[in-house]
């Protein structure tokens, strides 16, 4: 904690099923209407009960970017949490832990031990209440008035009877007592901005942002890290008007969303890296008959199954070449949730305009993370723009889906309207429709169809903002990341600066297109570049490489399943600079 | 439960404004000479103009292969889409478009091998569409191997030494995934199969109508020979449509009879009047986009 920002993160450790969710909801809706800033991210695994779960909750009084790189108060909920995490705890920093089943460890020279006898504290009453407990001490060690808490468990637990309000309000009690009693609070207590804030996750903000677009046809197959767009979007269906469907496979998702954007939907669906692979033939159907339809792909650790808890931005090329052939398509990857939440808007006006698929790239990282949100931020009444779309019938004929126009795009009918009757097929197709596969041959109407779909795309930069360099144009060192790294790289930038070092940052959001004259100009009069990635190979790297046919200096590359922290990027420029190596690949300290 | 109706009303005997020549499509057909397909394409179009159906509020789905060239034929809205991939597609068109009659047209191998997911799940979702599967028993635009519907035994390029597979029945699996009109026909009795495209289009639901359209050029197990004096209509025997049990024995019969006609037909809620979303609104497609401002100060209200 220093004293002009206010920056402190907490984490609570145990198994899966020990209830690690609901104290981590109840402090950080605490935080939020305090208006405080709020960035979450959970590390855990693809197993219901058991195994590691390890939620870091950072605030700050000033705006956040990433989970940052310190601990300030640790929650241990079983013995495991407390192996592995109290050698890390600085001096300074508070670790409570239910000292009824948990032996402390051997804890750093200044950390605080905050043992809580919660079975004498609570009276028993159940598993699940060394939580309750912790939450009062918590409270308590951040200088917090109870009724704070008070209200927040009366909140959650009033569903559930008052009994059990009763009981979670006695243990936080105590809990907040025995703190006030035995334990030194920190000596910044939480600080209060005047505006609350509110928290969503970047799943809830895709959907949002799907809803705001006017979706109104989403359907899905679970996947993790993309279920919550689903969750989401099925509990406001009703609200929204929106067809909301699960179904058999990813391949019935994509054809059916291909099927609903054709018929004058607007149309999404999300799913991670495997159920994509699925979906692929029928984007390429989308790109064949040229309808507009958006697909989301939230990345997790692969190949295969991989590491399906944990996130990487190994997907790139995967979307880059998703389907056989050559046609046109969007590529976004978000840099932040709200970032996910606006190009939502932007990507549909696109797609719907140029009448071809649009794909978003997120990644566990932003999809499945927790952050605060200023709702002024948003905006959910964004323009809309479909297109050259035709949804008047009429008494004329010789309609032509595929009219051969000057910019490519072809005014499109939806079915249903009189006047306007056509074929769509993925066969190659002449202007009025009719197969060109079964004539013979023709190689002039063929070459015609794949230029004029071509064309639509002809100077498609235009259409989107190019990137920009975020700091100073002549600084030591440029740090080029892409999507979810944009926010932990603003962070080491920032340290960087405070250490003397100038740093700058280029962050790519439009992967298709891709600025390439933008970005070369940037690369080519910036000092050091590093590119810093979430994946082993550097796909971005390649990808840069291909559009641009430039190269970089050095690379930061993460791919154990954690995301970067502000310090890893720090240091591997620091070695960097110093000129031993030009790769770097952090270590992941805290074992989770 | 009220059940809507989501289609417009067919009379059995509407004022026929079009003939079945106006729903020809822009193309002739590429198929071979004496192609079973010819004749469900020529029914089809008969069955859409005594329905009383215009062009424009058809659409016709099909998948890959022979058969599912179909919708280029014909005088309709359509999407000739991927392999094994029209009833996901068309369930995609029905929802955003309840208005529309949606016909699904494609082979056996398209529908009941690599499509054979989509099947048993746009059956039991009872999607108000129909279903129309050219069955030839043979892959032919591959030029002949085994289908998911070849009989054991049948000796093709792929089983040089005969299939030792057994065949999946269309109309059994049907009726065990929940369909609510189950039907086969013949591509030979045209009269037969009008009948029945009309009752399928008609019904509110999955309808399926399996039909043996015979491959001349690659099956010559199954052609007109072989089916001509073993086809007997159901229509004839007195057959009770609501008996699932009977619908199932008389499906499997496959010897010197075999039999055609409706199977089964029950009446079910469609997927389209189960989502109260549809109730209000005429299609999704056609609604307003962007949330009311009612709508985004409760998302707001749902965050805080």
């Amino acid at each position: 904690m220093t004293s002009e920002k206010f920056d402190f993160a907490l984490s609570i450790g145990g198994a899966a099923g020990q209830g690690i969710a609901t104290p981590g909801n109840i402090l950080a809706r605490i935080f939020v209407r305090r208006g405080l800033h709020l960035y979450a991210y959970n590390a855990y695994q693809s197993i219901i009960r058991g195994g590691h779960i390890f939620l870091t909750v950072r605030v700050s009084d000033q705006e956040i970017h990433s989970h940052g790189d310190k601990l300030d108060l640790l929650l241990c909920l079983n013995q495991d949490t407390m192996n592995r995490h109290l050698g890390l705890m600085g001096p300074g920093s508070r670790v409570v832990f239910n000292s009824d089943t948990i032996q402390p460890g051997k804890a750093q020279k200044g950390a605080h031990l905050c043992p809580l006898p919660v079975t004498e504290l609570s009276g028993g009453g159940g598993r699940m209440i060394q939580n309750t407990v912790a939450l009062g001490t918590f409270l308590s060690l951040l200088g917090l008035e109870f009724q704070v808490l008070e209200e927040a468990l009366t909140l959650q637990f009033k569903r559930k009877g008052q009994e059990l309000v009763d009981q979670n309000v006695a243990a936080a009690r105590a809990g907040f007592d025995h703190a006030q009693e035995n334990f030194e609070p920190f000596a910044v207590p939480l600080p209060r901005r005047p505006k609350a804030l509110a928290v969503w996750t970047g799943n809830e903000a895709l959907a949002m942002g799907g809803a705001a677009a006017g979706v109104k046809f989403y359907c899905a197959y679970p996947m993790s890290p993309a279920t919550g767009v689903l969750h989401w979007m099925s509990k406001n269906a009703r609200d929204l008007g929106i067809m909301v469907r699960q179904v058999e496979d990813e391949i019935a998702v994509a054809n059916m969303a291909v099927g609903a954007a054709h018929a004058g939907c607007r149309t999404l669906c999300a799913t991670s890296g495997g159920g994509f692979a699925l979906m692929t033939e029928a984007i390429g159907m989308a790109g064949m008959m040229e309808v507009p339809v958006v697909f989301i792909n939230v990345q997790r650790a692969g190949p295969s199954t991989g590491v399906p808890t944990k996130t990487e931005q190994g997907d790139l090329w995967q979307v880059l070449g998703a389907s056989q052939g050559d046609f046109q398509r969007f590529i976004v990857a978000p840099k932040n949730a709200l970032d996910a939440f606006d190009i939502m808007p932007e990507l549909f006006n696109l797609t719907d305009k140029y009448q071809c698929p649009g794909i978003v790239l997120s990644d566990l990282l932003i999809s499945e993370g927790t952050f605060s949100i200023d709702p002024d931020k948003m905006n959910l009444h964004p323009e809309i723009d479909r297109g050259e779309l035709i949804d008047t019938p009429s008494q004329g004929n010789g309609y032509m889906r595929y009219k051969n126009t000057e910019s490519g795009i072809s005014p499109r009918a939806l079915p249903g309207l009189e006047g306007y009757v056509h074929l769509v097929a993925t066969d190659e197709h002449d202007e009025d429709s009719i197969l060109l596969s079964d004539e013979f041959t023709n190689p002039h109407k063929r070459r015609m169809m794949v230029e004029k779909r071509a064309r639509k795309f002809k100077d498609i930069e235009k259409a989107i903002t190019a990137p920009q360099l975020e700091g100073p144009e002549d600084a030591q060192v440029t740090l080029i990341g892409w999507g979810s790294t944009y926010g932990v790289i603003k962070e080491a930038v920032e340290q960087l600066n405070l250490q003397g070092i100038t740093a700058n940052q280029l962050a790519i959001k439009w992967i298709v297109p891709l600025h390439a004259e933008a970005v070369g100009e940037i690369v080519s009069r910036s000092k050091k570049t590093i590119i810093v990635e979430n994946n082993h190979s550097g796909q971005f790297y390649r990808y840069l490489r291909s559009e641009t046919g430039l190269s970089v200096d050095g690379h930061i590359r993460k791919y154990d399943g954690e995301p970067f922290m502000p310090h890893h990027i720090v240091e591997g420029v620091m070695e960097q600079l110093a000129g031993t190596v030009d790769h770097t690949v952090p270590i992941q300290e805290i074992m989770v | 439960m009220t059940i809507r109706d989501t289609t417009q009303d067919m009379p059995d005997q509407p004022p026929a404004s079009l003939q079945a020549k106006d729903f020809k499509g822009p193309v002739e057909p590429d198929w071979c000479p004496g192609c079973g397909d010819f004749g469900v394409l020529k029914g089809l179009q008969k069955a859409c103009a005594e329905l009383g159906l215009l062009p424009h509020q058809i659409v016709t789905v099909s998948g890959i292969g022979c058969s599912s060239n179909l919708p280029g034929y014909i005088n309709s809205y359509g999407m000739h889409t991927l392999h094994g991939r029209p009833l996901a597609v068309a369930t995609g068109v029905q929802l955003a478009n309840h208005e529309l009659t949606i016909i699904a047209t494609g082979g056996d191998g398209d529908g009941y091998g690599i499509g054979g997911n989509h099947f048993v799940h746009t059956a039991r979702r009872n999607v108000d569409l129909t279903y129309i599967v050219m069955n030839n028993q043979i892959y032919g635009l591959t030029t002949g191997q085994i289908s998911p519907t070849s009989s054991k035994g049948m000796k093709t390029k792929s089983t040089p030494f005969g299939s030792v597979e057994m065949p999946v029945n269309p109309i059994t699996s049907a009726i065990m995934n929940g369909a609510t009109f189950v039907a086969r026909g013949y591509s030979g009795d045209g009269k037969h199969l009008v009948d029945l495209m009309k009752k399928a289009i008609r019904h509110k639901g999955f309808s399926l109508i399996d039909i043996f359209s015979p491959c001349v050029t690659f099956n010559h197990d199954n052609d007109y020979k072989f089916f001509k004096p073993r086809v007997k209509k159901l229509e004839d025997e007195g057959h009770d449509t609501s008996d699932w049990k009977s619908a199932c024995e008389k499906a499997l019969m496959w010897g010197d009879t075999i039999y055609t006609g409706l199977f089964l037909q029950k009446e079910q809620p469609t997927l389209g009047q189960l989502e109260p979303v549809l109730d209000e609104g005429g299609p999704l497609a056609y609604r307003s986009l962007g949330l009311s401002k009612e709508q985004g100060q409760n998302i707001i209200k749902r965050m805080m």
